[in-house]
C-alpha cells in the first residue's frame, strides 16, 4: 500500500491538475476522432437509433431528427391512421391542411413567421403496413424533406412505440427561408409534441388542452394557454 | 363568473373572469358548491413554484353540480360530485397502472416541456396549480372545466354534506396514500411529521390500518390537540428534542415508518434546538427539507419513510448516506386520488373515517383572499378553510358565515 503521508500537498495538487488535463483530453481527443487510426471508420457499437447518436461518430447526421412515443394502441391501428396525411392538422400545430393529390402524394401547406406558408408535395416512397413508411418532397416543394414513421412493438401489454424521424437538406428560396426559420426554431420540440398529440388522440379520442379560463384579457377560455 | 386569481407573492384576488365552456368531448363543466384552500396552495402564495402566471385561477379541492356535458361525458346534469386534483385520462400506460398522477396525456403537448427539463419526463396535470402541471384554471371560481369527465369526477349520493366528501378531491386520499405507503405492519410504530390536514388525515389512516402507536410532531398547539383526539402521541418540537424522545418512545429503535407531511416549507428554522441538533449530530445545514432529514435520522434501520409532502426540485445536503446505509425504504408521489375515491367514499357512508372533524372555518368564496391571509398567518387556529359559492349557498346562511369572520 502506498504511504499517502510520504507525498506532499503540493505534489497532490499536481497529480490532481495533471489528472484532470489528461482526462479533459483524452474527452476531447475522443470525441474528435471520426476515424481510427488506421483510418477506417470507428466500430459504433451502441444499439440506439440513429437520430441519438453524438456528433463525432460515424452515425451521426446533423440534419436528422427523431422521436419516439408509446401509443396504448395496435401497430395496424397506428399504421392506418398515419396513412391518411389530410387529418394531421389535428395534431400538427403547424400544418395548415393537406390535400391528397393521389394514392401516393399529398400536397402540404404549413404555416410559416410573418403570416406567410410554405408548400410542399410528399410522395410515400415505401410502405409496409402496421411498419414502416417513409415519404420525401418532390422536386416543385419548397422545401426538401424526407420522413419516415416506424410502428414497433412496445411489449407486453404495452402498445405500439412509433418513431418518427425527419431530415431536412438545407432550404432555398424566400419561402424555404422562411421555413428553415421557423424548423430551426425548436424543430425537435414542435415534432415532439406533434407527435404526443398523435399519442393523446389515438389513446384519449381528443387533443388535450389546457383551454380554461384566465384573470388576463388577452385570453379566451377556450384557447389554449401557453 | 367569480375566481380567486394569483397575481404575485402573497397576492391574491378575487375578480370577474370569463365563465369556462366545454372544449373536448369528454369534458363537463360543474357549478362549483364547495372549494377548500389546500396547504399547497401556500406554496404558490408563497411564490414556491414556478411557471404560475399573473391571473391564473387556483384551487384544487372543489366539489359542485353538473350543468354542462360534452358529447362523451358519462356524466348527468344536476349529478353532485367531487373531482380529484390530479387530470387523468384513464387511457394511457399510467392510469391503467392506477398511477394516475403520473397521467402521460392531460399535461398539454404545449406546456409539458417545463416539466421535461425539470424532472426528466412531464408530470401529469393538476387543477390549478402552475404551468408546470398543465396550466388548467382551478375550482376556487362558481365555475370549471373538468376534462376527462368520464373518469375522474365521483358522483356523491345527496345525504352526505359537502363538507363530509369534498375532501375526497385531495388530502383525504392524500393522507390514506401517505399511510399505505408506510407500508404498516401489525406493532409498528409510525411518526408522522405535520399535523396539517393531510398529516391528520395520515394520523387516522394509519391508525385505521392498524398501527400500534402512532406519534405525531408539529409546533401548533391546537393542531396537535386534534391529533391527539384522533389516538395519537404528541410532541411539540419546541418542548422536546424529536429524534431523542422518538428513540426514547420506541425502545431506542426508532419509528418502523415515518410520514412527511410537512413538504418543502418546512418550519423549525426558527427552532434552535431541533436544527441545533440535527447538525451536531449529522453536521447537516439548515435548508428547507428540514424535517425530512430528521426523519431520515429518526427512522429505525430498514425503516420505511413516505412522502405525502410536496417539494419541487433539488434538495441540499440530502442525507443519502444514511438512507443507504439504514436500508430506508422511501415511497412517495403526487396522489393517485382516482384509484381511491371509490373505497374512501364507502368508508365515509360507513362511518369509518371522520372528513369533517379539521374543518375550523366556512367563508364565502368572495372572501377567499382574505382566507388565504389567515391560512398563512394563522396556521395553529385555521385547520381547514371552506369556501362556498354564492351559487350554491343560501342567503341566510352566507350573512351568517360573513358575521363568523367578522
Amino acid at each position: 500500500m502506498p504511504d499517502n503521508r510520504s507525498i506532499d500537498k503540493g505534489t497532490q495538487r499536481a497529480l490532481i491538475g495533471a489528472g484532470l488535463a489528461a482526462a479533459a483530453g483524452t474527452a476531447a481527443f475522443l470525441l474528435s476522432r471520426r476515424t481510427g487510426s488506421s483510418g477506417a471508420p470507428i466500430e459504433n457499437i451502441s444499439d440506439a437509433p440513429d437520430h441519438v447518436w453524438r456528433r463525432g461518430t460515424s452515425r451521426y447526421d446533423a440534419n436528422l431528427l427523431g422521436n419516439t412515443v408509446t401509443i396504448g394502441r395496435p401497430r395496424e391501428e397506428l399504421f392506418e391512421e398515419w396513412r391518411d396525411f389530410t387529418g394531421f392538422p389535428r395534431f400538427m400545430e403547424n400544418v395548415e391542411s393537406v390535400e391528397r393529390l393521389d394514392d401516393r402524394r399529398s400536397r402540404w401547406t404549413i404555416k410559416a413567421p410573418g403570416g406567410t406558408s410554405v408548400e410542399l408535395v410528399t410522395r410515400i416512397t415505401e410502405e409496409k403496413p402496421g411498419e414502416r413508411m417513409a415519404w420525401e418532397s418532390e422536386p416543385q416543394s419548397d422545401i426538401k424533406t424526407q420522413g419516415q414513421v416506424e410502428f414497433l412493438d412496445a411489449g407486453p401489454g404495452r402498445g405500439t412505440m412509433v418513431r418518427l424521424t425527419l431530415r431536412y437538406d438545407p432550404p432555398a428560396g424566400i419561402a424555404g427561408k422562411a421555413f428553415a426559420k421557423l424548423f430551426q426554431r425548436e424543430p425537435k420540440i414542435q415534432s415532439r409534441r406533434d407527435l404526443h398529440r398523435f399519442k393523446s388522440l389515438m389513446e384519449t379520442g381528443e387533443v388535450a388542452t389546457n383551454a380554461s379560463p384566465s384573470g388576463r384579457s388577452s385570453e379566451t377560455p377556450t384557447e389554449a394557454r401557453i | 363568473m367569480r375566481a380567486l386569481t394569483w397575481h404575485g407573492r402573497h397576492d391574491v384576488r378575487v375578480e370577474t373572469v370569463p365563465d369556462p365552456e366545454i372544449v373536448n368531448p369528454r369534458d363537463a363543466i360543474l357549478r362549483v358548491t364547495s372549494t377548500a384552500i389546500c396547504g399547497s396552495d401556500l406554496h404558490l402564495y408563497d411564490g414556491y413554484i414556478p411557471t404560475l402566471r399573473a391571473g391564473d385561477v387556483l384551487g384544487h379541492e372543489f366539489m359542485g353540480e353538473v350543468v354542462e356535458t360534452g358529447a362523451k361525458s358519462t356524466l348527468k346534469k344536476g349529478e353532485r360530485v367531487v373531482v380529484p386534483f390530479t387530470i387523468s385520462c384513464g387511457d394511457c400506460f399510467f392510469c391503467k397502472k392506477q398511477q394516475y398522477s403520473a397521467c402521460d396525456n392531460s399535461n398539454p403537448a404545449e406546456t409539458m416541456d417545463a416539466s421535461r427539463l425539470l424532472m426528466g419526463h412531464p408530470m401529469g396535470a393538476a387543477f390549478g396549480y402552475a404551468h408546470l402541471t398543465g396550466g388548467y384554471a382551478g375550482g376556487q371560481a362558481e365555475y370549471v372545466r373538468v376534462p376527462y369527465s368520464d373518469v375522474g369526477p365521483i358522483v356523491v349520493p345527496d345525504h352526505l354534506e359537502d363538507d363530509q366528501v369534498l375532501f375526497l378531491s385531495d388530502i383525504l386520499p392524500t393522507g390514506w396514500m401517505g399511510a399505505e405507503n408506510a407500508e404498516i405492519e401489525p406493532g409498528d410504530t409510525i411518526a408522522v411529521w405535520g399535523c396539517g390536514p393531510v398529516g391528520l388525515f395520515a394520523i387516522q389512516s394509519a391508525l385505521i390500518m392498524g398501527a400500534h402507536r402512532v406519534i405525531a410532531i408539529d409546533h401548533y398547539p391546537h393542531r396537535l390537540e386534534l391529533a391527539k383526539q384522533l389516538g395519537a402521541e404528541i410532541l411539540d418540537y419546541r418542548e422536546v428534542d424529536v429524534r431523542e424522545a422518538l428513540d426514547e418512545m420506541t425502545g431506542g429503535i426508532g419509528p418502523d415508518a415515518c410520514i412527511d407531511c410537512v413538504g418543502m416549507e418546512s418550519h423549525g428554522l426558527t427552532v434552535d434546538n431541533i436544527v441545533d441538533t440535527v447538525k451536531a449530530h449529522t453536521f447537516l445545514g439548515t435548508e428547507r427539507p428540514h424535517a425530512l432529514r430528521q426523519m431520515i435520522m429518526a427512522c429505525r434501520k430498514g425503516g420505511r419513510i413516505s412522502i405525502p409532502g410536496v417539494y419541487g426540485g433539488f434538495a441540499d445536503k440530502f442525507p443519502l448516506g444514511q438512507m443507504m446505509e439504514k436500508g430506508l425504504t422511501i415511497k412517495q408521489g403526487q396522489t393517485h386520488v382516482q384509484k381511491y375515491t371509490k373505497p374512501l367514499l364507502e368508508m365515509i357512508e360507513q362511518g369509518k373515517v371522520d372528513t369533517t372533524f379539521l374543518i375550523s372555518h366556512h367563508a364565502p368564496l368572495e372572501k377567499a383572499a382574505e382566507m388565504y391571509r389567515h391560512w398563512h398567518d394563522e396556521q395553529d387556529s385555521y385547520t381547514k378553510i371552506v369556501l362556498k359559492t354564492e351559487a350554491a349557498t343560501p342567503k341566510q346562511e352566507q350573512k351568517e358565515m360573513s358575521h363568523e369572520i367578522a
